[in-house]
């Protein structure tokens, strides 16, 4: 597999459908399984983070099945669809949440901007780069799988954060996505959140196993791999669910309980370490 | 769609099917059925008829542009189900405008069929080929292995070279063609107009590279093997680090075996 891979080298064609346009602020969430808590993720992180001062806009870029919509229990008007069509400015599609930050949200008539054109690829990048003057953080809310749409979404991020629950289907999934990340977009540092975990220390371990396999399996160039750096664990936590089910923030209505206290967390880490003139 | 509920509805000489009909019988290719005698045998003769002629290329007899299409978009429904490799290829004619030019068209139409038979002969059954456009074709292969897909592409390459085309009652040419080829992104939905995309840049750089030969991406070829997945998670079976006790344990927590302490 590790030779297969290389190949790229001898191939100078073998571009990567995305070439990769980082923009700081930019943070991607994304996790090649579904179901794993990204969208949980991508949300209570932005409540959190605007706790701490910060301000976040979500963007919804699950084009196809946006999810940020049910777990935030906002029915926006007008969405990003509106703005691609020509329909409606950006500033018109941009809401607050309750968790005191933006979102900008897809809206399902953006089905149909699920095959990526080089149209849409502008589009979507005039949108990020007029969002990105007017807040400290843009959190992009990506969709499930490695698709095409998603590789082009994470290409826009600076900071890409991987959600895993230590179930070996996640796991395998994660490990794909940091495998095709590294490949194709030559990516140096994944940032780790271990989701769901049973105890203290479950997430370090997992992040040091990805590690393992992927020294040995994704070379990217001699002697360059790619880094796994672990963020945060999130510990199994029945509040999640009924905060899930009541369709409200974790950190809104269970500030106190274990798995908030991990977002919090996150949150703190992210904002001393990965976000630009943080403090 | 209520066709078997309301079967006398259409009666067959109020349809205005004479072009139709012209457009069919033209060359004498097909020969329809009595539309007074056998109306329902004749209506479905005329539509397969137009269904073919849609799907058709005329001068060469392959799937044109269209239908080939549409079995680029079912081979990447297939591809994400079943995350099974599936080959593109992009072939062009090298220098095809100085055939026309030193030999005139009917004998770049006789190269074009030529070649068009020859990559017809050269697939599978499974395989699809088209007429992309012009002096361009597309063979697409589902289930190829991407460890064969270069020796795929050099055999057609060879294949085509071998041949010499009879243009005129005594003048032959000798025909070459560069493939560029991309296998689709396993177990993920990628779109018929980026393979495409693909594809072609590869077929450009094949003829960049001084025609006559084959560039396929391997890129594509990420997906997780069985000693990664075992290296990933094999530590549950031995019931290792004390963290995957209680995720093999948990129902659904997808262990693959019994853990013991």
């Amino acid at each position: 597999m590790s030779e297969k891979l290389q190949t790229g080298d001898s191939l100078p064609a073998a571009e990567p459908q995305v070439p990769l346009t980082p923009h700081g602020k930019v943070m991607a969430v994304t996790s090649g399984k579904g179901g794993v808590g990204k969208t949980f993720v991508s949300a209570n992180l932005a409540a959190a983070l605007a706790k701490r001062g910060q301000k976040v806009l979500v963007l919804d870029a699950d084009l196809g099945l946006a999810n940020l919509d049910v777990v935030l229990n906002l029915y926006p008007k007008v969405t990003l669809h509106d703005v691609f069509s020509g329909k409606s400015k950006l500033e018109e599609a941009i809401i607050q949440a309750p968790g005191g930050f933006s979102v900008l949200l897809a809206g399902s008539g953006m089905v149909e901007y699920s095959r990526l054109t080089p149209e849409i690829r502008a589009d979507f990048l005039r949108i990020i780069e007029g969002l990105i003057p007017h807040y400290d953080v843009v959190l992009l809310d990506t969709g499930a799988g490695i698709s095409d749409v998603v590789l082009f979404a994470v290409s826009l991020a600076s900071v890409v954060l991987v959600v895993a629950t230590p179930e070996p289907t996640s796991l395998t999934d994660a490990y794909a996505t940091i495998k095709v990340l590294a490949n194709q977009q030559k990516r140096e540092n994944i940032h780790m959140v271990i989701n769901q975990t049973a105890r203290l220390g479950d997430g370090r371990a997992i992040t040091g196993q990805l590690q393992q396999v992927l020294d040995r399996f994704v070379v990217t160039e001699p002697g360059r791999g790619v880094r796994l750096v672990h963020l945060a664990d999130i510990p199994a936590d029945p509040s999640v669910r009924q905060a899930v089910m009541r369709r409200q923030l974790l950190m809104q209505t269970l500030p106190g309980c274990p798995a908030a206290l991990a977002v919090a967390q996150l949150a703190r880490k992210i904002e001393e370490t990965l976000i630009p003139g943080g403090r | 769609m209520t066709s078997s509920l309301a079967p006398s509805f259409v009666d067959i000489k109020d349809l205005r099917l004479g072009d139709a009909r012209a457009l069919l019988e033209h060359g004498a290719t097909v020969t329809l059925p009595d539309s007074r005698e056998h109306p329902t045998e004749f209506v479905q003769q005329v539509i397969d008829g137009l269904c073919e002629l849609s799907l058709k290329d005329p001068l060469t007899g392959l799937a044109n542009r269209r239908h080939f299409l549409s079995v680029l978009d079912r081979e990447i429904d297939g591809v994400a189900r079943s995350g099974e490799p599936a080959l593109l290829l992009m072939l062009d004619i090298d220098h095809f405008k100085s055939i026309n030019d030193s030999h005139g068209h009917l004998a770049g139409d006789k190269v074009l069929q030529a070649v068009a038979r020859c990559l017809a002969r050269c697939i599978r059954p499974m395989d699809s080929v088209a007429r992309y456009g012009g002096e361009e074709f597309a063979v697409v292969l589902p289930n190829c292995l991407v460890s064969v897909g270069e020796a795929v592409a050099e055999r057609i390459r060879m294949t085509v070279e071998s041949l010499t085309i009879a243009v005129g009652p005594t003048t032959h040419v000798k025909a070459t063609i560069s493939i560029g080829g991309a296998y689709a992104p396993a177990w993920v939905r990628s779109t018929a107009p980026l393979w495409i995309e693909r594809a072609d840049n590869l077929l450009y750089q094949a003829k960049a590279r001084g025609r006559n030969r084959a560039c396929i991406d391997h890129q594509q070829a990420i997906a997780v093997s069985a000693e990664e997945k075992n290296l990933l998670f094999g530590h549950l079976a031995l019931g290792e680090p004390a963290w995957l006790e209680r995720v093999a344990a948990e129902p659904g927590g997808g262990g693959t075996s019994a853990v013991k302490p």
